[in-house]
Formats: structure tokens, sequence, C-alpha cells
């Protein structure tokens, strides 16, 4: 899932000290399972806002309201429950919720509440690690199950680089060497010899690098 | 002008159990301050940050959270979320420049005992000395 973080809340502060109305707009999908945009974060960030705003002297008005999910046109439309209600909408879905915003309510004010982070899963509570980069062309097959793309730090698809030692990436011994784990279990699952192959220059376009993705599935679209 | 603080304390049933019993004339024998106001729950780890931060939004000067010491929780872990809860709010006082010391984590021995009324008086003085909280909208 796309994991998140709540932006500090002085930048927040910042975005918002113009409007006196303020949608505060959670997504009961991605943000959250990763803590940082669901009902209970909504709660929190209000009164976030509203303690702040009076330390400066101000007053606002904050409306809290949380979506089945921000990626979707037809729940964006159930913003209009609160129509002529608020100045602007602070969101705290993943960057696909605001661009949705955006997107489908022209003339409305929309901000960002948090960093979109990555595509990671929870390998333990309160903890989240990055795992894919969405790169349009999977070559998970290939390494094991394990990805380069996101957890090589130079990406490379001929690894690992001269700069792995024990295991460990040569930016920071915390982090794993994902080429020395693929090597690792390609000799567990008994395709040791995968590693003598030499991965071809890559074709970049389907990454994001030929402009905007777009998927359609003609089948779905009546 | 003297300026007593509203101090709102979070107690979990077991760290406050034998303290309440004596009703607020003991309580108040034994120096409990009037202006901290007790409310107990089941288990400060029940405690939700945006519970803490109300209290704040309703004019609290200072709140604090009373649970069982870590390793004896009666709920395992539950003083210890609220440990890190508190940590949070901490950290979200100091990024708003409000003294992070107008919320405390305090982990007291179950039953009856004198550091239930010492950890209100400490939070007093505390709260006391550092005057009016800011979040109030009111200049010092
Ligand atoms: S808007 Fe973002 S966070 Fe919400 S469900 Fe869609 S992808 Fe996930
Ligand atoms: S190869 Fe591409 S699609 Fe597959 S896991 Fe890695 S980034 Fe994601």
């Amino acid at each position: 899932m796309i994991i998140a973080e709540r932006k500090p809340i002085n930048e927040i502060l910042d975005m918002v000290s113009d409007d006196e109305k303020i949608l505060l707009l959670g997504c009961r999908g991605c943000v959250s399972v990763c803590s940082t945009g669901g009902e209970r974060e909504v709660e929190i960030l209000a009164s976030l806002i509203k303690l702040g705003m009076k330390k400066q002297g101000k007053s606002v008005e904050i409306i809290e309201g949380t979506l089945v999910r921000q990626c979707d046109r037809e729940y964006i439309d159930s913003i209009d429950q609160w129509k002529g209600q608020y100045d602007a909408i602070l969101s705290m879905a993943c960057g696909v919720g605001v661009n949705f915003i955006a997107n489908f309510r022209p003339s409305t004010k929309v901000y960002p509440a948090v960093n979109t982070s990555f595509f990671g899963g929870s390998p333990e509570q309160g903890v989240w690690t990055e795992q894919c980069a969405g790169c349009g062309d999977c070559i998970l097959h290939l390494t094991g199950g394990l990805c380069p793309v996101a957890r090589c730090a130079k990406s490379l698809m001929n690894g690992p680089c001269g700069g792995s030692v024990n295991g460990r990436c040569e930016i920071n011994p915390d982090v794993e060497c994902i080429w020395q784990s693929i090597y690792d279990r390609l000799g567990r699952t008994g395709n040791a010899d995968a590693m003598q192959k030499i991965a071809p220059i890559r074709d970049w376009s389907t990454a994001g690098h030929g402009g905007p993705r777009k998927v359609l599935r003609d089948d779905l679209t009546v | 002008m003297v300026f007593t603080p509203d101090i709102q304390a979070f107690c979990c049933h077991y760290t406050s159990q034998q303290t309440i019993a004596e009703g607020k004339e003991g309580l108040k024998e034994d120096g409990m301050p009037e202006n901290v106001t007790l409310n107990r729950v089941v288990c400060t780890g029940k405690l939700q940050i945006s519970t803490l931060l109300k209290a704040f939004e309703n004019g609290a000067d200072g709140v604090y959270v009373a649970g069982c010491p870590t390793d004896t929780c009666h709920n395992i872990k539950g003083s210890q979320r609220a440990a890190k809860r508190v940590a949070a709010i901490k950290k979200a006082l100091s990024e708003l420049g409000v003294e992070p010391e107008r919320i405390e984590m305090f982990h007291l021995e179950r039953g009856f005992h004198p550091e239930f009324i010492e950890v209100a008086r400490k939070m007093n003085q505390r709260i006391t000395d550092l005057g009016p909280c800011p979040l109030k909208g009111e200049t010092k």
C-alpha cells in the first residue's frame, strides 16, 4: 500500500493560515492502515490546528470528514455533502487523493497534510519499509521476488555493485544489500545460475520517464 | 494576579484505586491540590492522543497521565502505550512552540501510594511556574 507521514504541524498551519473554514478530509484506504490519515488522525490534526491557530490569536472552524477513498471519482463526489461550508480542503490522503480533489473540483483550494512516502509494507507494528517503486515492468521473477528497483540504492539491474560489504549496502550499514539477498535467495531456491545472466539495458519508459502513465482496461469501460 | 492552573490528570483504575476510595475530602487532607481534576480510565493504554489534546483544547494548562509501572501494568503494555502517546504530544507541543513539560507521564505503584499525591503536587508546581498555557491564546 501507499505509505505516508503527516507533515510538520507548522507547515500545515502556514498552508491554512488564510482560511477560516477548513474541511479536513481523511481517507479510509492506505493512509488509515498506516495510521497517517484515517479518522483517528483527522481528529488529532483537527485539535492540533485549532490549538496552533488559537496560540496565534486566530480562530478556525474545522469540519472533520473521512471518505472511503479519495482515489475514486464516486467518493470524491461525496464531498458535495459539505458544499458551501468550507474555504479550503486539507486532505490527509496520499498525493493521489489531493490530485483527485484538484482534478474534479476545479475551483476548490486543496492542500496536502501528508507527505506521500512510498509503496511499502509493515514488517512490525509502527515500522514501514519500501518494497516496490511501481516501475511498470516487473522483473521480480528474475530476482527471487526481491525488488532491485526500489530496494537497491542505485536501482541496479546487474548487481551487486563493488560497495556491497557483508550483505550491507555501502550507503549505510543499516541498509541491506538487496543484491546480496537476491543472490542468497536464488541460491536457496536452486537458481544461483540466474546471477550469471546479464540483464539488458532497460527501457524505463514504463517507469514514468515517458510522462504520466495510464492504465486502460477496455473490458471494464462501458 | 495569582495563577491557579487547570490541571487534568488521567489515571488508570489501578493507580488511583485506593486514593479515590478515600474520597475528595480524604484526598484534600493528604495534600492533593484542588485544581487537579482526576479523570479515571480503565487503563491508560485506552487513552487516545485526541483525548489528551482535547484537554488542552478545553483549557487545561497542564495534563498528566498516571499509569502502572512499565513492567507490571495490569494490561501488560497499557502504560507503555500511554507513555508513547504522551511522548508524541510532547513532540507536537514543541512543534507548536509550547513547553513540552506541560504534559507528563508518570508510572506509579498500584493501590494507595503517597506518590499519587506527590506527582499531582509536582505538576501543580511545575505548571504554576510555567504560567498559563499559550495554547489558550491568552497573553501571559
Ligand atoms: S487516496 Fe491514496 S491513501 Fe486513499 S485509498 Fe487511495 S491510494 Fe490509498
Ligand atoms: S520490479 Fe518494478 S514493479 Fe516489480 S517490485 Fe520492483 S519496482 Fe515494483
